[in-house]
């Protein structure tokens, strides 16, 4: 077997905590689906894929919708650049997650749950699949489950085929209908009209991973973890120029003064936030704090020491967005085209600022007019990057092409790029 | 094609249908299993799952096209994943692929002369903690770096 699947000596507060496979099961099987609602309410659990929305309102929403199927989709097609902890809890914790699957069907009254698992991880399918099986086994999913008469839950596992807006969740939905990802318009939202129109929570893997360690322990051990509106702990994946890469398990509110010193970062330049879509931070700000009310994040921490060329940086990124830009809406597949233009023009100094300008005021169209969070997230990088180095990415060209004041010297005319 | 060759693909797809049913959520996985046994998805075979399905040829088609992992056209026996996400292309991916590229004499499509591998310079496919990192099929290989790289595919 692959060392990918061989359990780490992991230490968390919530998710890397102790647990006995199949405990939080029990436990449920004996709570009222009332309860286990008010439980994951006073835990103030929220979604872990990076947008935060609380846990509780999405399960209450569909609860309550009026129909005789629904569905728990587990969002295993983890394509955010730098992120990993989905790949580590499926490998390594996987009895989390399907227990976190069962207790959200019983909860919300869903018989049928499916995993989305992305192609780049078909490796883990197989493994998932005979641990779906000796829960099957145990009388832990299927029919009368852990006992209870009139329970039903079953997974099965729906690969991906490697596109990136397919983690969105209306895009996922539509991948899973047989359709092309392309995210629908909300509302309607899932947990009213979602997979086959039947209400559905989309849940990321990380948020049902909690879901046993609650129901275990409780709302309000939970609740004592993080911060006031970002409770609990989160898994952060963190990699580049350090010497611990990896996936660690810390509470919401700390630095990433913190991560770079748990992950042993030396001279470090810059840390982009959140993965591509994501922000890139400058040295003088890695005193901010990691939570959902200041800088949100769906784990992803990229560190780049001082000899990284940070326009290098922007350019790989904006080429992922071209790549996976749907091409549903016009935003977000020309405006990223656009983007990566204006990176590659710096690039060949052939720019201008007052185009580097109007490149900005398009980053701020693409933001409230692209349909889904890839056009709407992926100027992110554009802006904070050339914001925050504009004296490296520019600084050079700086003096050949402009006078002091930043305003071009005569011979170049913008009319070429535009 | 020939004859031959078309109804094997024909079966198959039949089988397909009849273990995950006819209705359009079962698109997906039917494309997928057909590819993994054969490849990749010919036109003809697009037609004939369209007609099992009910869908229009030109909808299965679009499908194929949406999804970067599924194609239209015959690849390398073996499929070989390198990443290009900037902590990979930092940890020396980008000249791993170049190594690979001019050691299997590959064509403008990345297929080795020989038709045993296709390269494929994918998104993060998340070992971004043992990068450079390479998929093979489906076995991952960690940290790799030329020469270990050259020595995995030799073997292939």
């Amino acid at each position: 077997m692959n060392n990918l699947f061989m359990k780490k000596d992991r230490k968390g507060p919530v998710l890397f905590s102790e647990y006995t496979p199949g405990s939080a099961l029990l436990k449920a099987a004996d709570m009222s689906r009332d309860d286990i609602l008010f439980e994951i309410k006073d835990s103030g659990l929220k979604g872990r894929g990076g947008a935060g929305f609380p846990t509780s309102v999405k399960w209450m929403l569909t609860a309550s919708a009026d129909s005789d199927r629904k569905f728990i989709v587990c969002n295993a097609d983890e394509g955010e650049p730098g992120t990993f902890k989905d790949r580590v809890l499926l490998t390594e914790y996987p009895e989390l997650v399907i227990e976190g699957m069962i207790i959200a069907g019983y909860t919300i009254g869903a018989k049928e749950g499916i995993i989305y698992l992305r192609d780049e991880y078909a490796y883990i399918l197989e493994f998932l699949e005979n641990k779906i099986e000796e829960y099957r086994k145990n009388n832990l999913l299927g029919k009368n489950l852990a006992g209870k008469e009139g329970v039903e839950f079953d997974i099965k596992i729906r690969l991906g085929s490697g596109a990136y807006v397919c983690g969105e969740e209306t895009a996922l939905i539509e991948s899973l209908e047989g359709y092309r990802g392309e995210p629908r318009n909300k509302p309607p939202f899932p947990v009213n009209t979602g997979f086959l129109g039947c209400p559905t929570v989309v849940n990321n893997v990380e948020t049902l991973a909690s879901v046993p360690h609650i129901i275990n322990k409780g709302g309000d051990w939970f609740h004592k973890f993080g911060t006031d509106k970002s409770t609990g702990s989160k898994l952060f994946s963190i990699c580049g120029d350090c010497r611990y890469p990896g996936v660690y398990e810390l509470p919401f509110g700390i630095t990433i003064n913190d991560l770079l010193e748990i992950s042993g970062a030396e001279n470090t330049k810059a840390v982009q936030i959140g993965g591509a879509s994501g922000l890139c931070f400058p040295e003088s700000e890695f005193g901010r704090k990691l939570c959902f009310e200041e800088i949100s994040t769906g784990g992803s921490v990229m560190i780049f020491d001082r000899s990284r060329d940070m326009l290098k940086v922007l350019k790989n990124f904006m080429e992922f967005f071209v790549e996976e830009s749907c091409g549903q809406c016009t935003p977000c597949r020309i405006g990223n085209v656009r983007l990566l233009e204006g990176v590659k023009m710096i690039e060949r100094n052939e720019y201008t600022f007052e185009y580097i300008e109007k490149l900005k005021e398009l980053c701020g169209t693409m933001k409230i007019a692209s349909k889904c969070g890839l056009g709407q997230s992926s100027p992110n990088p554009f802006l904070s990057i050339l914001e925050n180095f504009k004296d490296e990415i520019f600084g050079k060209h700086l003096n050949q092409n402009h006078d002091e004041k930043g305003i071009k010297k005569s011979g170049i005319t913008e009319a070429a790029y535009c | 094609m020939n004859e031959i060759e078309k109804n094997i693909r024909r079966e198959f797809i039949h089988e397909l249908i009849s273990t995950h049913g006819a209705e359009r959520t079962s698109l997906l996985p039917v494309l997928q299993e057909f590819q993994k046994k054969f490849g990749y998805i010919d036109g003809h075979s697009q037609q004939e799952i369209a007609f099992a399905m009910n869908i229009h040829p030109v909808e299965v088609n679009s499908i194929i096209s949406f999804y970067s992992f599924l194609y239209e056209s015959p690849r390398g026996r073996n499929t070989v994943r390198i990443c290009r996400n900037i902590v990979c292309d930092f940890h020396g991916s980008n000249e791993i692929a170049d190594a690979v590229r001019k050691e299997f004499k590959m064509n403008s499509g990345n297929t080795s002369g020989d038709g045993n591998i296709t390269l494929e310079i994918t998104n993060c496919f998340g070992l971004c903690d043992k990068s450079p990192s390479m998929i093979v099929n489906e076995n991952v290989y960690e940290k790799i770096d030329k020469d270990s790289a050259l020595k995995i595919l030799r073997g292939l």
